[in-house]
């Protein structure tokens, strides 16, 4: 091939330059700083849990696999002839069941929110429910525990009588105290309304990123709206939603003050949800603090690491599922 | 040949929207419903406005299956799921609602002007609610959470010009890091400022409250900044990359200042997010009854602790201040809410 | 014939090359389309808004049974808005507003006792971009429109092998009915959807520039398609593609917008359309000076 006007022959391809960024002195100091900062986080991430981790370690040794299984909480006495024994298998155990009864409570009345806000209300409806679901997320916690003292205590109770009549022979329901109204029932209820506008807001953004014309394709075959709900917007937003509910556990299983005010604290396994007892770690970190002797802070920080590491496992998986379900569907 | 007059005025229509008449008989036969529910429970064990709300969702779901039977299975489906996901939709916002009612209604009997700059020192649980006030708490919370604004806003900002800025090689793993915080119980980061802080200086304090509240204010302000800056269009950096801009200077001199209001977003956000935070004060900075203004020695008060204390005292009157110190902290939050979406919008683009 | 109410007719018997025999066809104001069959689908002074934003004026079009017709002119002339209209697609969008009569089988398809979804089951519709749902099979794609209206069909399979044929895709895709929809090449994927929406037995399929997302080998594959639907069902085609319209249709209207609402300018046999047009708007667009 020769020259042909403006087009010089084909050449072989030559060998790749490299090319490097060099940042000036400024730039690197800059850079520097800035990564420190960002960095912090991490740090402060790490720092917790070893710090926990660092003060309760006398108790993980003491106790052994028994923090986790044991049945006691008890300071020991003062001349030291009973030993203090240390244990949060109950507390963690409540804690669980309190956060479920929260989250299957709270699941399907968000994803209801959710479809209700995108694909039954009005533009301006919408518009008026998605400020009301952040001003909600905003809602303090301390709020809830007043409310669920003060008004919804009452309901509660009515509704876990009901249940006992009418369900008390299945072992979930009895009540053999048939004192009803600080159960974890209750307090579940009331982390259920606590966790639902994070689950909604969650939810109804993955819903509304559903393509449209997916949408409008169900339509076009004669579909009603709940048929295309079904076929297509609920498959779609699946793992948003699904990623959603799990940041409401993750809220759920380190809540304080609610279950503190409204749970009746008695140290001890509880499976009936309706029987007025219960409790969670946090709860019990901020009941036992004021008068924790040494050995019981310690104890209580070994709690406080268990708890540590169960919300934030449970809030990386959460955060890896919706960052997932973001950039499939971008 | 006749042209079709186009300027004649043609009257746009929404066939497909119910008219006027058949809308108000639509909703003649849910009144009837609410209407009938409501005696019903007037007599029979059916109590409360829950009852109420249970036998018109039911009777509402049997009205639909009725009426649309006849129109074969999926419209029979639609009909019967838009009874229910409106019935669920209205069951999650219910109780916010009824949140938002009780603060105006419960709490604005203890609302008086020296309500604002009064403090407990001096007023028993069966005072009446003219006397006592917040004033304290609102003084200590403001210097807390303006202490934890300083820590958090500089930090913050790093974070989010180190994620659009430098987007160095571990960008990834300081946006997880972020998020994941944003799960830490709040109890959690008051054990360990208690652990750290309060141990080693003896004593409880504002400031060990403002570190506590930083832990849980650092995500929120984290998240928000990055948004904020990466909203900064690209072809500002590269327009001054392309003057031969260095990059610090590029970063603190031209891309900041567009989002100035942004940032002040950023930290009014995580402000909102704090501000009603009460366990990890249990364990920092405590409560007092008090005015005080020294934030690094000794408990201090703030409206969280205020309604805690209130609560656990439980008399009537302390009730009624609980509501009250909620009311004030909700319009608080909610004023927080207003100015951040004001300003919002109000970056130069 | 008795079709033609209000307008001035001029009925010639014209022969084209072929020898097949069309009648000529009648203009009144705004331009109208006469055949000497019946018609699959009629409108009549049909306006659109969004808003106040007035978008179609006064159209008056009809399309004969089992016949392509393609809607042409230039982009932003509401060609797409005035398809959604005729399978009340329309609606959907919260600022919409309409006036005057779509009529399907003479009666209109917006009075207030039809009912919109059973009326999609006879006018079906394909889209721009092939969007067969993600989360099914092709097999289960191609049910879907059965499945959402709850029909009842005896033999599934039967269904399937039908319409896969009819949109020309069974030869490619019988071996692998459980693959993913979204497996498919782009052409694929667009026979994917027509097969899908031919499972409900439309009389009527509209099309939205279904070609304009393809190569040029799968546009042809298409256009062969549409081709044989016609022995069958009526098509209602939009498309930029002035050539395709030459090759794919029967009939053609040109919508124009000078700033204003779109209007129907003209519309006739595509033959006559693109060689004696009479309209200088058409003229000046078929021959490439605009668009």
């Amino acid at each position: 091939m020769s020259d042909s006007g403006l087009i010089t022959a084909p050449q072989a391809v030559p060998e790749k330059r490299e090319m490097h960024v060099v940042y000036s002195l400024g730039d690197r100091i800059f850079r520097r700083i800035v990564t420190a900062g960002a960095l912090t986080s991490l740090v402060i991430l790490a720092l917790i849990g070893l710090f926990l981790f660092a003060r309760g370690a006398e108790i993980f040794r003491d106790m052994g696999l028994k923090f986790i299984t044991g049945v006691k909480w008890a300071t020991g006495s003062e001349d030291g002839t009973t030993a203090a024994e240390f244990s949060i298998g109950p507390m963690l155990v409540g804690t669980i069941i309190v956060s479920f009864i929260a989250l299957i409570v709270a699941l399907p009345l968000s994803i209801a929110g959710a479809l209700f806000i995108e694909f039954y209300s009005s533009q301006r409806l919408k518009r008026t429910l998605v400020s009301l679901l952040d001003l909600a997320a905003a809602i303090p916690s301390i709020f809830f525990g007043l409310w669920g003292i003060q008004i919804f205590s009452s309901i509660a109770e009515k509704w876990s009588i009901l249940l006992n009549s009418y369900l008390g022979w299945f072992p979930l329901f009895s009540n053999e105290m048939q004192v009803f109204g600080r159960s974890p029932f209750v307090a579940g209820l009331v982390l259920a309304a606590m966790i639902t506008p994070i689950i909604t807001s969650i939810s109804r953004e993955v819903y509304s990123r559903t393509p449209r014309e997916l949408v409008d394709t169900c339509y076009a075959l004669g579909g009603t709206r709940w048929g295309a709900i079904r076929t297509v917007v609920m498959p779609f937003g699946r793992s948003g939603v699904v990623g959603g509910a799990m940041l409401g556990l993750g809220r759920a299983l380190g809540e304080t003050v609610a279950v503190y005010l409204i749970l009746n604290l008695v140290f001890g396994y509880n499976f009936n949800i309706l029987e007025a007892q219960g409790g969670n770690i946090a709860s019990l970190i901020a009941t036992r603090f004021g008068e924790a002797t040494p050995y019981e802070l310690k104890g209580l920080l070994a709690a406080g690491f268990v708890l540590f590491m169960l919300t934030l496992s449970v809030n990386m998986i959460a955060t890896s599922v919706v960052q997932r379900a973001g950039k499939d569907h971008s | 040949m006749n042209q079709v007059d186009t300027a004649t005025s043609v009257v746009p229509t929404r066939p497909w929207v119910a008219s006027r008449s058949s809308q108000t008989k639509g909703l003649a036969a849910p009144l009837i419903i609410g209407i009938a529910a409501y005696l019903i429970v007037l007599f029979t064990g059916f109590a409360g406005a829950d009852g109420w709300a249970l036998l018109f969702f039911l009777l509402i779901l049997a009205m639909s299956f009725v009426r649309s039977r006849k129109l074969g299975k999926t419209k029979l489906t639609n009909s019967m799921f838009n009874v229910v996901i409106t019935g669920g939709a209205l069951l999650a916002f219910a109780p916010w609602l009824s949140i938002f009612y009780s603060l105006v209604s419960k709490g604005f009997h203890g609302i008086y002007l020296g309500y604002f700059y009064h403090d407990m020192r001096v007023t028993t649980p069966d005072d009446e609610l003219n006397l006592g006030g917040v004033g304290h708490a609102i003084i200590g919370s403001s210097m807390m959470v303006l202490i934890a604004t300083a820590i958090t806003l500089p930090l913050g900002i790093l974070s989010g010009v180190y994620l659009t800025e430098v987007r160095g090689r571990l960008t990834r793993l300081v946006r997880f890091v972020v998020q994941s915080m944003s799960g830490v119980p709040s109890i959690v980061a008051g054990l360990f400022i208690f652990t750290t802080v309060v141990v080693t200086t003896q004593t409880f304090s504002g400031f060990a409250g403002s570190l506590a509240l930083s832990i849980l204010m650092l995500p929120t302000v984290a998240r928000t900044a990055e948004e904020v800056l990466k909203l900064v269009p690209e072809d500002l950096r590269s327009a001054s990359y392309a003057l031969g801009a260095r990059q610090w200077r590029s970063s603190l001199m031209v891309v900041l200042p567009t989002v100035r209001s942004g940032l002040t977003t950023a930290a009014i956000l995580g402000v909102s997010r704090v501000i009603g935070e009460t366990a990890p004060l249990i364990l920092t900075a405590q409560s007092i009854s008090s005015f005080k203004f020294n934030p690094f020695s000794g408990q201090i008060a703030s409206i969280p602790m205020y309604i805690f204390a209130l609560l656990q005292i439980g008399t009537e009157y302390s009730m009624a201040r609980a509501w009250s110190g909620a009311l004030v902290l909700m319009v608080i939050v909610f004023s927080l809410f207003v100015v951040a979406r004001r300003l919002g919008g109000k970056d130069k683009r | 014939m008795s079709q033609i109410e209000n307008s001035t007719t001029m009925q010639t018997q014209n022969s084209d090359e072929n020898g097949t025999t069309m009648n000529e066809i009648t203009t009144s104001g705004a331009a109208t389309v006469v055949a000497d069959r019946p018609l699959g689908l009629e409108t009549r002074g049909v306006h659109a808004w969004f808003g106040s934003h007035h978008v179609l004026s006064d159209i008056n079009l009809q399309f004969p049974e089992r016949s392509v017709t393609g809607l042409i002119g230039p982009s932003g002339c509401g060609k797409s808005t005035f398809l959604r209209m005729l399978n009340r697609m329309h609606e959907f969008i919260p600022s919409a507003a309409m006036a005057g009569e779509v009529l399907m089988n003479g009666s209109d398809m917006y009075a207030p006792e039809v009912d919109a979804a059973a009326m999609r089951l006879k006018v079906g519709m394909v889209f721009q971009k092939p969007n067969p749902f993600p989360a099914m099979t092709i097999k289960e794609n191609v049910l879907s429109g059965i499945k959402l209206a709850n029909l009842k069909v005896p033999n599934h399979d039967e269904v399937v092998e039908k319409c896969l044929t009819r949109a020309g895709l069974w030869k490619e895709v019988k071996d692998r009915l459980n693959a993913s929809g979204g497996s498919l090449s782009g052409g694929q994927q667009q026979r994917l959807c027509i097969a899908r929406s031919l499972a409900v037995e439309p009389t009527i399929l509209l099309m939205d520039e279904p070609c304009s997302a393809l190569d040029p080998g799968s546009t042809l594959r298409i256009e062969e398609t549409i081709h044989e639907l016609a022995e069958k069902i009526t098509v209602v085609i939009v498309t930029h593609n002035m050539q395709q319209a030459s090759r794919v249709s029967n009939y053609c209207a040109f919508f124009l917008s000078d700033g204003g609402p779109g209007v129907l300018v003209e519309a006739d046999a595509t033959r006559k359309m693109f060689t004696n047009p009479t309209d200088t708007r058409t003229a000046d667009y078929v021959q490439g000076k605009f668009g």
